[in-house]
């Protein structure tokens, strides 16, 4: 699993607003390392979140990108050049010059019939942002 | 059949934590994942943090019927305090214009439990008796057959 990342912060009176873009190359496994989709695998709800500390909120968890899988679809992931499709605003200002800022891709395994695990995926990246707000960059 | 599964019932109730521990979905909102009358099976541990990605069946204050979507965003304090973001995967925005009127997020007591399991389809039966009072009728009355027939 492996992403890269751009990223900066727009300013807002209040919040901070962090913009990203990212590349995901990812194969969805299941416990024993076959692909996951089996007879029982109707859908995959596919999620990036990013997850970081700051001074107002211990934890912070942002969903940034979402994608739903069914079952005949790839399970290997090849995306580039990826924006975010939900505004990632911080309760606060916690963005900025905030250094641990995790990504992490986790899914929602729906069955046909059964349990609903979510599943983390192996391998995250730090995406951290810098000390200062951007103004010019277009998005 | 009636004290045994009242028994089952409130037996579920306790070991799941929720005051509804079994959901019927009720609209589109998440599919295609859930379906009108799946049925859903929910815990509510105190102890189980609210986290992104999670299906969550929350009520709005002031309002009956409960909604199951999903996690988008939380905001979490030291002490535990939490205040978190839905929305509906069908749907193209956040739950904020669901929410009541300058109701920005929710809160843990506005959940009645998370989505751990389900079971497509059957739920269709409540929605139908709902919409066709005839028909909550005629299962009534097909009950009550069976009950008496069975008496020992």
């Amino acid at each position: 699993l492996r992403k890269n990342v751009e990223d900066f912060t727009g300013p807002r009176e209040r919040s901070d607003l962090g913009f990203v873009t990212f590349d995901i190359t990812a194969d969805i496994l299941n416990g024993k390392n076959d692909f996951i989709f089996d007879w029982n695998v109707k859908q995959l709800f596919l999620y990036l979140s990013a997850e970081y500390s700051t001074k107002n909120n211990a934890l912070n968890q942002v969903v940034l990108w979402d994608k739903i899988m069914l079952r005949g679809d790839n399970p290997r992931l090849f995306l580039k050049d990826m924006k975010s499709k939900y505004f990632f605003f911080d309760d606060g200002n916690g963005l900025k010059g905030n250094r641990n800022v995790t990504l992490t891709l986790s899914w929602n395994v729906v069955p046909n019939a059964g349990i609903l695990p979510l599943v983390t995926g192996s391998g995250h990246v730090s995406v951290p942002f810098p000390d200062t707000y951007e103004t010019t960059k277009s998005y | 059949i009636g004290s045994s599964a009242l028994m089952i019932w409130k037996g579920l109730m306790v070991v799941t934590g929720s005051e509804s521990p079994i959901v019927v979905v009720l609209s589109g909102s998440m599919e295609p994942a859930f379906h009108r009358g799946d049925l859903l099976f929910l815990t509510n541990r105190i102890e189980d943090p609210i986290r992104v990605g999670e299906i969550v069946v929350f009520r709005i204050e002031g309002r009956e019927i409960p909604i199951v979507h999903r996690v988008l965003k939380i905001h979490e304090k030291q002490n535990g305090d939490i205040k978190f973001l839905t929305k509906g995967d069908n749907n193209a925005v956040d739950d904020r214009g669901l929410y009541k009127r300058g109701q920005h997020w929710l809160e843990k007591k506005d959940v009645v439990g998370r989505a751990r399991g389900f079971v497509p389809y059957i739920g269709i039966v409540t929605i139908l008796m709902n919409d066709y009072p005839k028909f909550k009728y005629a299962v009534l009355f097909l009950l009550g057959l069976f009950v008496l027939v069975h008496r020992e």
